[in-house]
């Protein structure tokens, strides 16, 4: 589905991305680890198209088709969705305005009429109910005044009203606490199927308690410098990154 | 689609003009000049009682001694008040019975800006008296309208049929001497509308009144005088367009609202005339004087939505005579490209406890500059006065500017006045956002502005805030290629 091939990128002549090949299939669940700073947000902003990095070599597809000279609105018409790790503020456009105007939006590069509001309703009603979300949230302005974990569940919430083709999910279990981080995981493991597939970006080894990874990867310096199945995600609990950025460097 | 802030700023300027056609219609014209001769002339022309003429010529002889003000934060080349022409009018019959009577050419003009007669009388609940280079065309509803007593028409007509209104009220909140404009205008406004309420009536329909520039170089002097008599209510829009010529249009306009004891006026508009070119070449002036007097629990509510003119100097005021009355000022202002606008209101608290509330929306884009300028005074006489101000600016791009200019004057203690004021800017960030859910920047921009405007579009009449949307996005989004 996803095919990332040697991809080096760079934010105003700074090089961050260094190489990185990556495949991700229907059905699976990728992790991708790393210290700060090693490039893990910006992979995601990449694949997402945002204008500031600048791809110099290597490509990026989905589904065969190159994504570098598509702009972000048509990758998300495409099926490509992120969850910000800093949601925007957006004041006095309430989430489901917000979320109607999306799906509308790419129904419309489909060629499709808009959503008929009652099957609009529905939807949001089963949605919101799979992450427990509180109806009155939902005509509250976009993220303003929201809480971190209620910025997240939002965003999760919009991924399950889009039903993306890959989803890529940026330290979504940040600024969460237990219980919270709890429902936003079980809200994402509803949403797995055998015909998405999803990345999760993290730090920590916690949330891969709750989302269980099919291959974690481990980013350093821009590269991916180790991969496994997601004991490798205890493992890195267990002894920090140093003994990898160690591995790198021999 | 790339996205920077160079390319946003760029799309914002592509947008042109939508409504820029000339309507080739024959004008009676006057001569450019003003001087006494040509103020009698006017008041002939619409063969107005003497007292009338008289009222003009008193205001013409203080406007004579008058100079143009310089306080406001705009910047443009003033007119040159004899290179002017006071008057004109459709010279085919002015009056019409029917829409078939009206000039076919005319009603395509409707037509284009799309506001057609027919349109409008569709519209369920709304009349519709329409200025068309100062003389009313067409007046509709009257009857219904005539049922309940309440009176609609042009300030024309209004000076013919019920003098003792007129002339009881005309000038009594605007004063022929009040601003340089304002004795201007009276000295020489064309035409405009008029509407009384009777006592204790609410009028059942949202009355509404489209102006129009028409004719090149002629200034177009608008009176406008609404007065809802004790416990009655009435809401009235008024919407403007005009086509783009080359020149700086003036428009100098007078709105005066009496509401007597317990009666509400709620006065909307929603202005989109020419602002000039991306280079700033052309674009009408629009210096307008607008005020309303609330005796005791009367309430009058202002709202406006600015898109239009190069330069705008406006701020329409409530002066809360009455006890418990109550005064609100809602206001979208966009300007793009070269467009200058100080614009605002003032809230003059006389009476005890009256409440006054301000909510001010500018949205500037392009090199404009967009300025609030208000002004809360609270009497000594006003015990327990209210005031609650909140003023916000949306910046797009780095050349533009918003600026803030809040007066506050008390000289009672027991006075409550709060101001809030916030700028923000349009962001990359906001816009990827919208993006990567699928909203292109085009409508991502739109939604984000409509957001920031909403508790103003709120506040009026449902088929109205659907054009003032529409206009929203007009004047601020461009074609994304």
């Amino acid at each position: 589905m996803l095919e990332i091939k040697d991809l080096h990128a760079s934010i105003e002549d700074k090089k961050i991305l260094k190489g990185i090949n990556l495949e991700v299939n229907p059905g699976e669940v990728h992790a991708i680890m790393g210290p700060n700073g090693s490039g893990k947000s910006t992979l995601a902003s990449v694949i997402a198209g945002k204008e500031e990095f600048e791809i110099k070599k290597g490509s990026i597809s989905l589904d065969g088709e190159d994504l570098e000279e598509l702009a972000p609105e048509e990758r998300a018409h495409n099926g490509i969705f992120m969850s910000f790790q800093y949601p925007v503020e957006i004041p006095g456009v309430s989430v489901t305005n917000f979320i109607k105007t999306a799906i509308n939006e790419s129904r419309k590069a489909r060629g499709l009429e808009d959503m008929p509001a009652n099957e609009m309703l529905k939807l949001i009603r089963e949605k919101s109910e799979l992450l427990e979300i509180d109806r009155k949230f939902l005509s509250r302005s976009l993220n303003e005044g929201f809480s971190g974990g209620e910025k997240k569940r939002n965003e999760i919430f919009q991924m399950a009203m889009m039903e993306p083709k890959l989803a890529i999910l940026d330290e979504t279990d940040s600024g969460l606490d237990i219980d919270a981080l709890r429902i936003v995981a079980n809200g994402v493991n509803k949403l797995r199927s055998k015909d998405n597939a999803i990345i999760v970006i993290t730090h920590y080894q916690r949330l891969l308690e709750y989302i269980v990874p099919d291959y974690v990867h481990v980013l350093h310096d821009g590269k991916i410098v180790k991969s496994g199945s997601k004991e490798l995600a205890l493992e890195l609990e267990e002894k920090g990154y140093d003994w990898l950025k160690q591995e790198a460097v021999l | 689609m790339a996205y920077t802030e160079e390319e946003l700023k760029k799309e914002l300027e592509t947008k042109e003009y939508e409504y820029g056609f000339y309507t080739d219609i024959e004008s009676d014209t006057f001569p450019k000049g003003l001087n006494e001769e040509i103020v009698v002339g006017i008041s002939k022309k619409k063969e107005e009682p003497e007292w009338m003429t008289e009222w003009r010529l008193e205001a013409f002889r203080v406007w004579k001694e008058m100079e143009e003000p310089e306080w406001a934060n705009v910047h443009y080349e003033k007119p040159n008040f004899q290179d002017i022409s006071y008057y004109s009018a459709p010279n085919k019959k002015p009056k019409y019975n029917s829409l078939d009577e009206v000039d076919p050419e005319l009603l395509e003009t409707f037509k284009k800006l799309g506001i057609s007669l027919d349109e409008q009388k569709k519209l369920a609940g709304v009349a519709v008296d329409i200025v068309m280079d100062s003389v009313s065309v067409a007046t509709t509803f009257k009857k219904t309208l005539a049922e309940k007593g309440i009176i609609f028409c042009s300030i024309s007509e209004a000076i013919q049929e019920h003098p003792e209104l007129v002339k009881k009220y005309i000038g009594t909140v605007v004063p022929q001497k009040d601003n340089f404009y304002a004795a201007l205008n009276s000295a020489v406004f064309s035409d405009g509308s008029f509407c009384y309420i009777p006592k204790g009536v609410r009028c059942p329909m949202e009355l509404s009144t489209y102006f129009r520039i028409n004719q090149a170089g002629t200034g177009q002097f608008e009176r406008t005088l609404v007065i809802a008599d004790e416990g009655s209510y009435v809401s009235y829009l008024e919407g403007c367009t005009a086509p783009s010529r080359d020149e700086n249009q003036l428009h100098a306009a007078v709105v005066e609202l009496i509401a007597l004891d317990d009666a509400e006026i709620k006065y909307s508009t929603v202005q989109n005339w020419f602002p000039g070119d991306k280079e700033g070449k052309g674009g009408v002036f629009n210096f307008v004087t607008k005020r309303g007097l609330c005796e005791k629990n009367a309430k009058i509510s202002w709202t406006q939505v600015e898109t239009g003119s190069a330069v705008t100097w406006k701020y329409p005021s409530c002066v809360l005579k009455g006890d418990n009355s109550i005064g609100e000022f809602y206001s979208i202002a966009v300007t793009n490209n070269f467009q200058q606008a100080d614009t605002g209101t003032k809230m003059i608290h006389l009476g005890k406890n009256t409440k006054s509330t301000i909510i001010s929306k500018g949205i500037s884009a392009g090199q404009s500059q967009n300025s609030y300028r208000g002004l809360v005074q609270v009497n000594s006489r006003a015990e327990n006065a209210r005031n609650f101000s909140q003023c916000d600016s949306l910046l797009m791009g780095n050349r533009c500017g918003a600026h803030t200019f809040p007066y506050i004057e008390t000289k009672n203690k027991s006075a409550q006045i709060e101001h809030e004021a916030t700028t923000s800017k349009i962001g990359e960030d906001q816009i990827f956002y919208c993006n990567q859910r699928g909203i292109d920047t085009e409508k991502a921009i739109a939604l984000i502005v409509n957001g920031f405007s909403k508790e103003v579009l709120n506040k009026l009449p449902m088929e109205f805030a659907v054009e003032a949307q529409k206009l929203l996005e007009i004047s601020l989004e461009g074609s994304v290629g």
